[in-house]
């Protein structure tokens, strides 16, 4: 039987990324289709690519057995593909019937006025389909983030019934919002759908994975790496597939890792974020890096937050070399000694328009500065020795920030806490997005950032750097610290064994 | 449950109080004949606000009012009987005048999308502009109109009432409609909340800020009408001040500036506050340079209360 929807040798480049080479997919007629990998395995690109926000540069990508090429959203959505967006996109000043229909009220319309009660009715049949029992009139404001995400996918659905061919539904991490009751209901739901639609799942949770799929494909490094039927697969072997290459000693400088470490620089004592993460406890000493460990919504990027002073703690305490300090604001955050590095480089990390030493020297005005005026000589003199010893790829300390590549704009950022002098170095993400090369400069700085006694905590882009580069790992698990390993060199602890406390 | 929006209510609670204070100092406050005032005196501002607000909600600003306001004025007087040129239209002068708002709104809007200029820049200049049309095509002097009929219509009285007061309910009422009832209101709220998400759901955004312009236009010219018709005459300097009062009374009623929150009616009750607040202050002998630092003061103190400032991290 010929599949509802398929990719054929489809490949996708970004500049200096192959982010989908030669993919090789397809989904038959009422299945449900997991799909897994690592972040940047290209997961979100293929995604985009079926939403129609980004074209294939080679390939072809078949719907109901005929050529096809999304231009927008809205355009696959008229095709028969239906998407629920990790990301939500429920506006919340309008009502759930308004929500559902948005962009599509030329159903209702009685001489170009909207029969608000025939929307409304209409929107009650696609609310039962998700069992979700609120009234259509309501303000998306006024509902919870669970049932907000159920108007999401009765949005999606609402597509049944309203054109003639079969159609996809794409759920991406739909579970990562929900609690444990509402993801079986999803499940629920998930079967009854597959009388009349097939679905592409994609979640973190490989045991959801299998829970609900029929077949599940492996993506890594832009490629399907495996293919399996459910019932064959095991969440090791899948695991084993999504990472791939074999730990290798050399990538993470685990030669010039300290095992000795200075004296005890931030102690967190019962840190709580209501709703985001509680009585989170530990010791942190100069030179040390602690690893954090967790899937999307364990709380783990909450906290790195928390520590830039971004997210107020609501309960708890923090001190920095004994001393008890506050972290309502980033700027008190900046003063405590902390130095936080975003994982959304472009927009909080830097400043794309100021130059390079602009944006080093940030943080450390005063030292760069004389009653107001800034000193150019020793600015430049202090930046340029920086992009010296971390290579930084610039044609001078004046080049504008957005002109440099992912990699060396990453390295700037971790130069300006430096020349700050941040006793506690907060990296959230710092790979994400930047080339193997740059990557390998960033492990190279963490390591003479820790042998300097600057200590570290450190979000990994995947769970083998974390691993690689931490003295330690604290794992999080909704909110809450499930397990914490020891990383000395020679025994550090494996991947399966940190992703069988994080789900 | 729908818990009640207190935030919502505010303004109207604003209105009462602001009314037993004026009404505490000044006796007269509470006559028939100045409520009439009032009203009569709301007309002219009610009919911009209708405008305004959409754009508002849309998240943009529209800063060139007065300067459509004053360039329909004077394309009014121009075609009713007057001193100046020999044109006769009567009414009919009506539909031309508004139909150049709109089309100066449309200039606006498409500047606006197509240039990618912001709204604040595009309306002022284009604002400007009218205003130097005005200005030059009579040569600075006004349009006198000799048309006593066609002065009835904000001048005449229907019911008891002035006929401008009824003009500016029937504006009210068609502003409601499509705030509530069309796609346009609809899209209006999606895109000043979340213009990604609402271009993502197929809402052609584009088309909608330009419209919505076009409406702006549209209410500021019928405004222009009025004002014609009341001071029996058009000229460039006839809607000055009316963008600072139009502004302040979508933000006094609660509207957002950032878009998004807000509705017409809440509109409604913001010019009837920097009304009664200015015929308070005149019934009161208050002099008219505090009166102007009064309103200055009140639209500051307006956006700090509407604004929920814990999820501000950005301010400009």
């Amino acid at each position: 039987m010929q599949p509802l929807l398929e990719l054929r040798k489809v490949t996708k480049e970004f500049p200096g990324v192959r982010a989908l080479d030669s993919v090789d997919l397809h989904v038959d007629r009422r299945e449900v289709v997991g799909l897994i990998g690592e972040n940047g395995a290209g997961k979100s690109t293929l995604v985009k690519i079926l939403a129609g926000i980004h074209r294939i540069d080679s390939g072809s990508m078949l719907f109901d057995g005929s050529p096809a090429s999304f231009r927008s959203p809205r355009d696959a959505f008229n095709h028969g593909l239906t998407m629920v967006f990790q990301e939500q996109s429920i506006i919340p000043t309008l009502t759930v019937a308004e929500n559902i229909f948005l962009g599509r009220e030329q159903e209702f319309l009685r001489f170009g006025v909207i029969d608000k009660r025939a929307m409304n009715a209409a929107a009650e049949v696609e609310l039962a389909k998700v069992h979700l029992d609120c009234n259509p009139a309501t303000k998306c404001a006024s509902l919870d983030f669970a049932a907000r995400q159920m108007v999401e996918i009765a949005k999606a659905l609402s597509l049944d019934g309203r054109i003639d061919s079969d159609i996809v539904i794409l759920l991406d991490e739909p579970t990562s919002v929900l609690e444990r009751q509402e993801i079986d209901l999803l499940f629920e739901i998930i079967k009854e759908l597959k009388a009349k639609a097939s679905i592409i799942f994609i979640s973190h949770r490989l045991d959801e994975v299998l829970q609900v799929s029929d077949r599940v494909y492996v993506l890594r490094d832009g490629a399907v790496v495996h293919e399996t039927a459910s019932t064959e697969a095991t969440i090791t072997g899948l695991h084993e597939h999504m990472v791939g290459r074999q730990l290798d000693h050399e990538y993470y400088r685990e030669n010039k890792q300290r095992e000795l470490f200075g004296e005890s620089v931030l102690s967190v004592r019962n840190l709580t974020i209501e709703g985001e993460f509680r009585n989170l406890s530990f010791d942190l000493a100069e030179g040390q890096i602690l690893g954090i460990a967790g899937v999307v919504g364990s709380g783990r990027e909450s906290f790195a937050r928390c520590l830039g002073g971004l997210l107020p703690p609501s309960n708890g305490e923090i001190l920095v070399d004994g001393k008890p300090v506050r972290l309502n604001q980033p700027h008190q955050a900046v003063l405590a000694g902390f130095g936080f590095v975003p994982s959304e480089r472009k927009s909080e990390g830097i400043v794309t328009g100021l130059s390079v030493s602009e944006n080093m020297t940030l943080a450390a005005g005063d030292r760069f500065s004389r009653f107001g005026f800034i000193k150019f000589e020793q600015e430049r003199t202090e930046c340029q020795r920086w992009i010296d010893r971390l290579r930084i790829r610039t044609p001078s300390t004046k080049t504008p920030m957005q002109s440099l590549s992912g990699g060396n704009q990453q390295k700037v950022v971790l130069s300006k806490w430096q020349i700050f002098g941040s006793k506690v170095a907060v990296l959230d993400h710092p790979t994400r997005g930047i080339d193997v090369g740059a990557k390998e400069d960033v492990y190279e700085l963490i390591r003479e950032m820790a042998d300097q006694g600057v200590a570290i905590i450190l979000l990994g882009d995947t769970l083998e750097e974390v691993i690689g580069l931490s003295n330690s790992i604290l794992v999080l698990k909704d909110g809450e610290v499930s397990a914490k390993f020891q990383a000395p060199v020679g025994a550090k602890p494996d991947q399966i064994e940190l992703i069988s406390k994080m789900v | 449950m729908e818990s009640i929006n207190w935030r919502a209510l505010a303004p109207i609670g604003v209105f009462f109080l602001l009314c037993i204070v004026i009404a505490i100092f000044s006796p007269n406050f509470l006559s028939v004949s100045n409520a009439v005032r009032i009203l009569n005196a709301s007309a002219i501002p009610v009919v911009l606000v209708m405008g305004a607000t959409f754009v508002i909600l849309m998240g943009s600003i529209d800063l060139s009012v007065e300067g459509i306001v004053a360039l329909c004025a004077v394309v009014t007087a121009s075609l009713v009987l007057n001193d100046t040129f020999s044109a006769n239209l009567g009414f009919w002068a009506i539909p031309f005048a508004v139909l150049a708002g709109g089309i100066i709104g449309a200039a606006n809007g498409a500047t606006h999308v197509f240039l990618k200029v912001p709204s604040f820049m595009v309306t002022l200049g284009i604002g400007f502009v009218c205003l130097g049309i005005a200005t030059a095509a009579l040569g600075g002097f006004p349009v006198r109109i000799s048309d006593r009929g066609f002065r009835a219509l904000t001048l005449g009285r229907t019911l008891g009432l002035p006929n401008g007061i009824w003009l500016a309910a029937a504006a009210v009422f068609v502003a409601y409609v499509i705030q509530e009832r069309t796609r346009l209101g609809r899209y209006v709220y999606a895109i000043g909340t979340d213009e990604i998400t609402a271009r993502q759901s197929g809402v052609p955004v584009e088309r909608t800020r330009i419209l919505v312009f076009v409406l702006a236009g549209f209410f500021s010219g019928l405004a222009g009408v009025m004002a014609a018709a009341q001071l029996g005459q058009g000229h460039a300097l006839i809607a000055s001040g009316r963008l600072f009062t139009t502004i302040t009374a979508v933000v006094v009623g609660g509207t957002a500036l950032s878009g998004g929150v807000g509705s017409v009616l809440n509109s409604v009750v913001g010019v009837l506050i920097v009304i009664v607040l200015t015929n308070g202050m005149v019934l009161m002998g208050v002099p008219p340079f505090v009166q102007q630092g009064v309103q200055g003061f009140l639209i500051i103190v307006a956006v700090t209360l509407a604004l929920d400032r814990r999820q501000l991290l950005v301010v400009k």
